[in-house]
């Protein structure tokens, strides 16, 4: 159990149509609203891409829930940029599938239940390349 | 320039001790604004964990009691700024916050529309199709020869044409509109989706690079004489139209490529990068 609720972050998604504008800004408003503490981002792909130092610090969190897409994506974005999220520590809130309230259940909610796509060998855990190109 | 290595600019909206919290309506107007903008914002409120500190450059917007923004920026004057926003509405709290970027010479978010393939390690066998197949050079391999994507810019917007031929659907395009190319669960039906990639290949006559030449050869030989390279265009419009209604690739992307044979050399190269990786990877 962790001792404080997980960490927020949420994905605002910018540069695409593919999660319901309504969703999100419900999603965002209710964070607004909700005197919680949080971390919103632009873009997550962005950031991967970039391999932007926030990931890392947004990795780093003794427990995230992450509101973005998909959790497949979500794990892959943030190993390939060299920042693994930790299987056990992560739930991802999928705002492609999910309802506004269904959404806002699981990140308002105290309990984490984390949902990364296992790990196909424990090798491969993080096993996005080295950085070295 | 690279993407990477570039100055990231952190934004804090700070509303937890010495400060006031600021009216709902204009913290959502804030947020919205600069995430629209492509920034991302830590929001401090009265509960809650956020991201530990670092040591790149900082802007804290907030509304202060006295004297609290002056004690705030003395804390780390070299990397951080603080900034009263109280009244201010949502585009004048935007470009206060372009105008600390660009005084830091932080990198401009949304410069660059991020599309580019994102791999899946656990389905990956690292059989370097991917990289074999991309003209734009965005994949190559690490020191110990595994597959990696290392060019994300020069991947085509909208284009996910190497998930196609990936033979275990682990190619990932997160902007893409449907699984399990999107980052879905991959279904059974879905490894049958190697079907895609055999029509792709039918189509073509064998890939992409052989069927261009081929059009190339034959249109050569056609319009030797008179070299219509108008015709060897409309030619090469046909069968590029044809791959994009089965590939789902953007038309735009197709016409962009390059000549028959800059592909070819191009094709080459990538095979030859795509072999080496793989024998760094045996020995
Ligand atoms: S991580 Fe998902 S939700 Fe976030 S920007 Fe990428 S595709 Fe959009
Ligand atoms: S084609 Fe697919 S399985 Fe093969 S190296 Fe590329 S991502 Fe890995």
């Amino acid at each position: 159990m962790n001792p404080e609720p997980a960490g927020l972050l949420y994905c605002n998604c910018t540069y695409a149509q593919i999660i319901d504008p309504a969703v999100k800004a419900g999603v965002l408003r209710r964070l607004c609203d909700s005197g919680r503490s949080f971390e919103a981002v632009a873009d997550l792909c962005e950031m991967s891409a970039r391999r932007d130092p926030a990931l890392q610090r947004l990795a780093r969190q003794p427990g995230v829930k992450i509101a973005a897409c998909y959790p497949r994506a979500v794990k892959w974005l943030f190993a390939s940029a060299g920042t693994p999220l930790d299987p056990a520590q992560t739930e991802v809130v999928n705002l492609r599938e999910l309802t506004e309230p269904a959404a806002l259940e699981r990140l308002l909610a105290a309990d984490l239940q984390p949902n990364l796509p296992a790990d196909k060998s424990p090798a491969s855990a993080t096993s996005a390349p080295s950085s070295s190109s | 320039m690279s993407l990477r290595d570039q100055t990231h600019l952190r934004v804090v909206l700070y509303e937890g001790r010495d400060s006031q919290p600021l009216e709902g309506g204009q913290r959502f107007e804030i947020l919205s604004r600069l995430l629209g903008q492509g920034f991302a914002v830590t929001r401090v409120g009265e509960s809650g964990q956020t991201a530990p500190a670092d040591d790149g450059p900082a802007l804290v917007l907030g509304h202060f009691r006295a004297g609290a923004a002056e004690q705030l920026s003395a804390a780390a004057p070299e990397r951080m700024r603080v900034a009263e926003v109280s009244g201010l509405s949502g585009e004048q709290v935007a470009a206060v916050v372009e105008t600390t970027r660009t005084e830091r010479q932080a990198v401009q978010p949304g410069a660059w529309k991020p599309w580019f393939p994102v791999i899946d390690y656990d389905r990956c066998t690292n059989c370097m199709q991917c990289l074999s197949f991309c003209l734009f050079g965005v994949y190559g391999a690490d020191s110990g020869g595994k597959i990696q994507v290392q060019s994300h810019d020069n991947c085509k917007t909208n284009c996910p044409a190497c998930s196609r031929v990936c033979p275990e659907a682990a190619i990932m395009f997160p902007k893409y509109k449907a699984g399990p190319i999107n980052g879905a669960a991959v279904r059974d039906e879905d490894l049958q989706r190697e079907k895609m990639k055999v029509d792709i290949s039918a189509l073509l006559g064998g890939d992409i690079y052989s069927m261009l030449r081929m059009r190339s050869e034959r249109a050569q030989s056609r319009f030797s004489k008179e070299r219509d390279s108008d015709k060897a265009l409309q030619e090469r419009q046909k069968c590029l139209t044809k791959l994009a209604q089965a590939g789902d690739i953007p038309a735009e992307v197709l016409m962009s490529l390059p000549s028959p044979e800059e592909i070819l050399r191009r094709a080459g190269e990538a095979r030859a990068k795509a072999q080496a990786a793989l024998a760094a990877q045996q020995r």
